[in-house]
């Protein structure tokens, strides 16, 4: 078991609303899951120079955020601000550091990890019940176009940060996973022979990057969730964020919950009802099951 | 009338009240449900639950005599287990639900989900839209009559229950097949339509059952063992 909760808006002014809505529907969600949780959050970002977020952590945030901190501006001989937020940080970036800076600050400092990176994706996740990790990161103060949220019973890896979702494998991608692959390893392998790597032993971070993978080769989202249909074995329900929406896919036995509403105003994700009952209009929505081994997709 | 706001009150306190009410206590009103599981389940008295808004998991689980209606949607199992009584859903219900009932009606108006009265014992389930795939998987006995469409694998490994459906079939499980509607099926149909106050030509249902090739061993599938 484990609780997953999206969040679609259509409306630019709900948009500060975003963090609290996100943070009461996971909380809704607690006893899915525990063990840890996390949530990606896609906020506006503009055409400067500098709009590109990574958001990093690390274990011991009070020394080597600082120490980071001095050699990226050494790096990249230029002043920059660390946006940090309990045990994570972001970092604005231009497209070109980007590209390299992540490899950087894990050949001089290990033991930061990156969480994500993109134009408009910061993700947080820690171990913790989501009451603990939402306050923690100050969810309910941010703001944005859509989120996800994911609170983890861990079946398939340890219970650590970074076995904690939402994974993210590509630029502004992140995915959440209510289930249990059963050929990870296979597709791990297949993956790291493509030269593709994955960090952890979780079979949901396996699925993440197999999507990546897909969309590096060319396919869409919604191809590449079509595809992972005959490639990925096990039980899964899917909420797969990108830079402009989000998309939904359950295995054929659809087995895991999964449950929509949507309104003139937003499209709600809920792994149970419960996660919408607070939502605005939520008494007048369309409220649906999403159907098996059939691809959902909403984007601004 | 007791009424008993949800959102105000403790579940666990509110269940203890329903099964143990009383003949002075025959009606109750349940609101702001607001997805919450397990909602009015091991009733085991003649009494009537309404429930404003949408529910959880396993709501009116394992009812007996009771009658349960919920003006909203339920979630996973709803009726699960039931041994007599009424449910009655006005929206849409998820998976399994009606799973296992030995006895009793439950009513879905709008559609029923994946699943929809897995391993029946006796139950009688009307789905007024349609249901998902493996509905009626391994019933036993009972009824399961769907107004509108059928999933995959309708009535997969199903032993004696009967169901009927008036639309479209994705496709027949393993082991279940048309069969011939005779006078008593339209008759129970015809009744149940007459109770419910459901306007229905019975004639336009068809039957499904079990073909019974998978009661007994076939030493021919040995191979596939």
């Amino acid at each position: 078991m484990c609780g997953i909760v999206g969040l679609f808006l259509k409306e630019k002014q709900l948009y500060p609303e975003l963090g609290k809505l996100l943070t009461q529907m996971l909380l809704t969600m607690s006893d899915r899951g525990p063990d840890s949780s996390g949530i990606a959050v896609y906020s506006d970002s503009d055409e400067s120079e500098f709009s590109n977020k990574l958001t990093v952590m690390s274990a011991n945030p009070d020394t080597e955020f600082a120490l980071l901190k001095l050699e990226l501006e050494k790096k990249l001989e230029r002043k920059i601000a660390l946006q940090q937020k309990h045990n994570h940080g972001v970092f604005h970036l231009s497209q070109e550091e980007l590209q390299f800076v992540p490899a950087y600050i894990k050949s001089i400092l290990p033991d930061i990890r990156t969480m994500s990176k993109g134009k408009r994706i910061e993700i947080y996740k820690e171990v913790g019940l989501p009451s603990k990790v939402t306050k923690q990161f100050g969810v309910s103060a941010m703001s944005g176009s859509h989120g996800i949220g994911h609170t983890r019973m861990a079946t398939e890896s340890k219970v650590t940060t970074f076995g904690a979702h939402p994974f993210s494998t590509g630029s502004d991608q992140c995915l959440v996973h209510n289930g249990s692959l059963s050929n990870h390893n296979l597709l791990r392998r297949k993956l790291s022979r493509e030269g593709i790597e994955v960090e952890t032993d979780n079979d949901s971070e396996v699925a993440a990057a197999y999507l990546t993978w897909q969309m590096a080769k060319g396919l869409s989202l919604e191809q590449s969730l079509q595809k992972s249909l005959t490639e990925l074995d096990g039980f899964y329900t899917f909420l797969v964020g990108t830079k402009n929406g989000f998309g939904v896919l359950r295995d054929p036995i659809a087995c895991k919950p999964a449950v929509m509403a949507e309104t003139q105003q937003y499209v709600a994700f809920g792994s149970e009802y419960r996660a919408f009952a607070k939502l605005p209009e939520i008494q007048s929505a369309r409220v649906w099951e999403p159907e098996p081994a059939t691809v959902y997709f909403w984007e601004l | 009338m007791k009424i008993y706001d949800l959102s105000e009150g403790e579940l666990r306190a509110l269940n203890e009240n329903l099964q143990s009410a009383n003949e002075n206590e025959t009606s109750w009103q349940i609101e702001r449900p607001e997805g919450a599981h397990a909602i009015a389940v091991g009733l085991n008295a003649p009494i009537e639950v309404t429930i404003n808004g949408s529910t959880g998991y396993y709501c009116a689980g394992m009812n007996k005599h009771a009658t349960i209606k919920v003006n909203g949607s339920v979630g996973p199992g709803v009726a699960e287990n039931m041994m007599s009584g009424r449910v009655i859903v006005e929206g849409d219900a998820s998976q399994y639900a009606g799973a296992t009932g030995h006895g009793g009606r439950l009513i879905i108006r709008g559609n029923a989900s994946s699943r929809c009265g897995i391993s029946m014992k006796g139950i009688e389930i009307l789905v007024e839209g349609s249901v998902g795939h493996m509905s009626g998987f391994m019933g036993q006995s009972g009824k399961l009559v769907v107004l509108e469409d059928a999933g995959d694998s309708l009535g997969d490994s199903l032993y004696e229950a009967q169901i009927f459906v008036r639309g479209k079939i994705k496709n027949l499980g393993v082991d279940c097949v048309e069969k011939e509607m005779r006078a008593e099926h339209l008759q129970y149909l015809e009744n149940l339509f007459k109770s419910e106050k459901i306007d229905c030509d019975a004639k336009e249902l068809k039957r499904y059952g079990s073909a019974r090739k998978l009661y007994n061993f076939n030493i021919d599938n040995l191979q596939n063992y």
